[in-house]
């Protein structure tokens, strides 16, 4: 169990460096068979990861120490609720988009799957530490690998739009930086849990300088997140990114409101001292900003990859606004509703290819890749006669509804529980009187989710209502077969809605209550009879 | 001393941030470059400065540690130092497929 907490790091680590050591593009069949087992494994591990962590009475399964030095010297992996389900989610999303990835798209660009695992490896890592400037180390890792993704494939619009995206993170990178410096420099430590220790009994000179250096780190995470206004990067660089990374990115915006969540809650959680809830006006009104600007952008968007993209800024406007309001049931409820939208989003990620397939400009892309690469024809031949699945239409169209639902959070589907969840528990008792702020963030979210319905149905009746004469694309299982389960997914959380908001309430209360979290890393137990560790 | 680090560290940081927002795409990444720079001279600003101290711990000076820098900085800094250098290298390469495939060194791949 133990040795287990760091798997989701190392095994994408080696299963990438053996793809790189096999001679990459010579052998990609090899390749591809060691992304798709590594990925399914990552699933397993997830599961076990998270059942260990939904028994253990505080939330916090355990904490690994690196080299077995104790906790606020050592770099420590935290393996808690939270951290456990973003990693199953992860898995879940990268199973699915490796998968997809071998009907064509790992043959249009060298060393996809080599970059694939070292983004997983990344993020994983991003959500399991326990080290402010490890995080940013690992952060550095999945932003180095999704550039070569995000121009996968090459074209001028994928590099135009890489271009933006790279110089963006990098500035965001230096932001990262000078924030966590400086909160080194006051508190001295940069242990997450020794922080939340720490903060409380920073004096008042300089408290300005510890609040300057969470504003500053809060910023670059923002930007990841993609608040409006530093979300501008985002709908281009999605829109061009190849799908089965599209799907994965899906989750990168999520990586950025993790982080949020946690230290939000860990460092500026009730209880803190003077700077308890520090920042969270700010991410109400950037969440809600972020999904006005997102609903009216769905609304604009001609093609329906710029609509995918800023139905995901709707979506991680949401989950910022909701940490804004700072209440447990909410919390629990934007859990809820994160795990569905990325699903939602992941699935509609990979769906849109198949659907604009033959239409959009990107096939042509494809076609001149195909060129550069020109040995591949006789497996091109060979995907051409591939088992076509028959009633093709009719097959996206139900994929393509059930998209649209979990992303409007209309019923019967998992985003409608999750919209509701965040609305009850935001309304709270009728005796509650509410602040202004509340009703806007309800309003607008109400307004996001019909925005989303408008600006999908006529995507849809776009597409799959168009003249007869219109070409049915070919769709292979393994491409098919991804989005379905990924719906599947949806459609499962939405039955077993009851467990799993137990599950994400519980998580809530947890990250409410983050003194567990901190005994759970700063308490764990190093080994008395051990003579290598320090004295 | 302090006045003088942190006078470099705003003239970096300055020259490196008007130069990010430039048109053209070296531009940027030598402003890129500079504000790598100055944050690389701040994280070891932060580690409270010190002049004449030895860098790291001798055999017989264990008593006294008040007297050394903090190495945790210096650490960092390594680290920032080669992530920086590597992403901005990757940087250099997608600039220069930019220009090959557009043509011009705007950043918007197109003359305004």
């Amino acid at each position: 169990m133990n040795n287990l907490m760091i798997a989701p790091v190392v095994l994408p680590l080696f299963a990438g460096a053996i793809m790189l050591a096999l001679g990459g593009e010579q052998r990609r069949n090899i390749s591809a068979a060691l992304n798709i087992i590594t990925s399914f494994a990552l699933v397993a591990i997830s599961i076990i990861l998270l059942r260990a962590a939904a028994v253990a009475p505080t939330g916090v399964a355990g904490g690994y120490r690196r080299g077995d030095w104790p906790a606020p010297f050592a770099i420590v992996l935290v393996v808690d609720r939270l951290a456990t389900l973003m990693l199953l989610l992860t898995s879940l999303l990268a199973a699915a988009a490796a998968v997809f990835s071998l009907a064509r798209w790992h043959r249009v660009g060298v060393l996809f799957h080599p970059l694939f695992q070292f983004m997983l490896m990344g993020i994983n890592g991003a959500f399991l530490t326990g080290d402010l400037f490890n995080l940013f180390v690992f952060i550095e890792v999945l932003l180095a690998a999704s550039y070569g993704l995000a121009l996968h494939g090459s074209g001028s619009a994928r590099v135009k739009a890489g271009l933006h995206y790279i110089a963006v993170n990098l500035v965001a990178s230096l932001l990262f930086l000078i924030g966590v410096s400086l909160i080194y420099g006051v508190t001295g430590t940069l242990n997450m849990a020794d922080l939340a220790t720490r903060i409380p009994a920073i004096g008042a000179q300089d408290r300005g300088l510890l609040e300057a250096g969470a504003g500053i780190l809060g910023i670059a995470f923002l930007v990841k997140a993609g608040m409006w206004p530093l979300c501008f990067w985002l709908p281009g660089t999605y829109a061009a990114a190849p799908p089965p990374v599209a799907a994965i990115f899906a989750v990168l915006t999520k990586v950025g409101a993790y982080i949020i969540i946690r230290l939000s809650l860990l460092l500026f959680g009730d209880g803190t001292g003077a700077s308890a809830q520090f920042g969270d006006q700010l991410l109400l009104m950037g969440g809600m900003a972020t999904v006005a600007f997102g609903a009216i952008g769905s609304l604009a968007s001609q093609d329906m990859a710029r609509l995918a993209s800023f139905s995901v800024l709707v979506s991680s406007g949401t989950i910022l606004a909701t940490i804004g309001l700072g209440q447990v049931g909410v919390t629990g409820a934007a859990l809820f509703y994160l795990i569905s939208s990325t699903l939602g989003l992941g699935a509609f990620f990979l769906l849109i290819e198949l659907v604009e397939r033959d239409r959009e400009p990107g096939a042509d892309v494809l076609a001149v890749t195909r060129e550069l690469y020109g040995d591949e024809d006789d497996s091109e031949n060979l995907q051409e006669t591939g088992i076509a699945i028959p009633a093709t239409i009719g097959i996206l169209g139900v994929a393509f509804i059930s998209c649209a639902l979990v992303i409007s959070g209309m019923p019967p589907l998992s985003g409608f529980v999750a919209k509701f969840a965040i609305l009850t528990t935001a309304l709270g008792s009728p005796a509650n009187e509410l602040p202004l702020a509340v009703w806007i963030f309800l309003f607008l979210s109400i307004m996001s989710g019909l925005a989303a319905l408008i600006a999908m149905t006529r995507a849809g009746i776009r597409s799959f209502w168009a003249s007869p004469d219109r070409t049915i694309p070919r769709v292979r299982l393994i491409e098919m077969a991804p989005v379905a389960v990924l719906l599947l997914l949806c459609a499962i959380q939405t039955v077993e809605a009851g467990p799993v908001m137990r599950f994400m309430q519980a998580t809530a209360q947890s990250l409410h209550a983050p003194h567990h979290y901190v005994r759970g890393v700063l308490d764990s137990p190093v080994r008395p009879d051990d003579s290598r560790g320090p004295t | 001393m302090e006045i003088v680090l942190a006078i470099g560290i705003g003239v970096l940081a300055g020259s490196g941030g008007w130069l990010l927002l430039r048109p053209r795409t070296f531009q940027v990444i030598i402003g890129l470059s500079l504000l790598s720079y100055a944050v690389n001279l701040f994280i070891v600003a932060m580690g409270r400065l010190k002049i004449d101290a030895a860098p790291i711990l001798g055999s017989h000076a264990a008593e006294d540690i008040t007297g050394l820098p903090d190495p945790l900085p210096q650490a960092l800094v390594l680290t920032a130092i080669v992530i920086s250098f590597a992403t901005t290298a990757l940087f250099l390469v997608v600039l220069i497929a930019s220009r090959g495939l557009t043509g011009t060194d705007h950043v918007d791949g197109r003359e305004p």
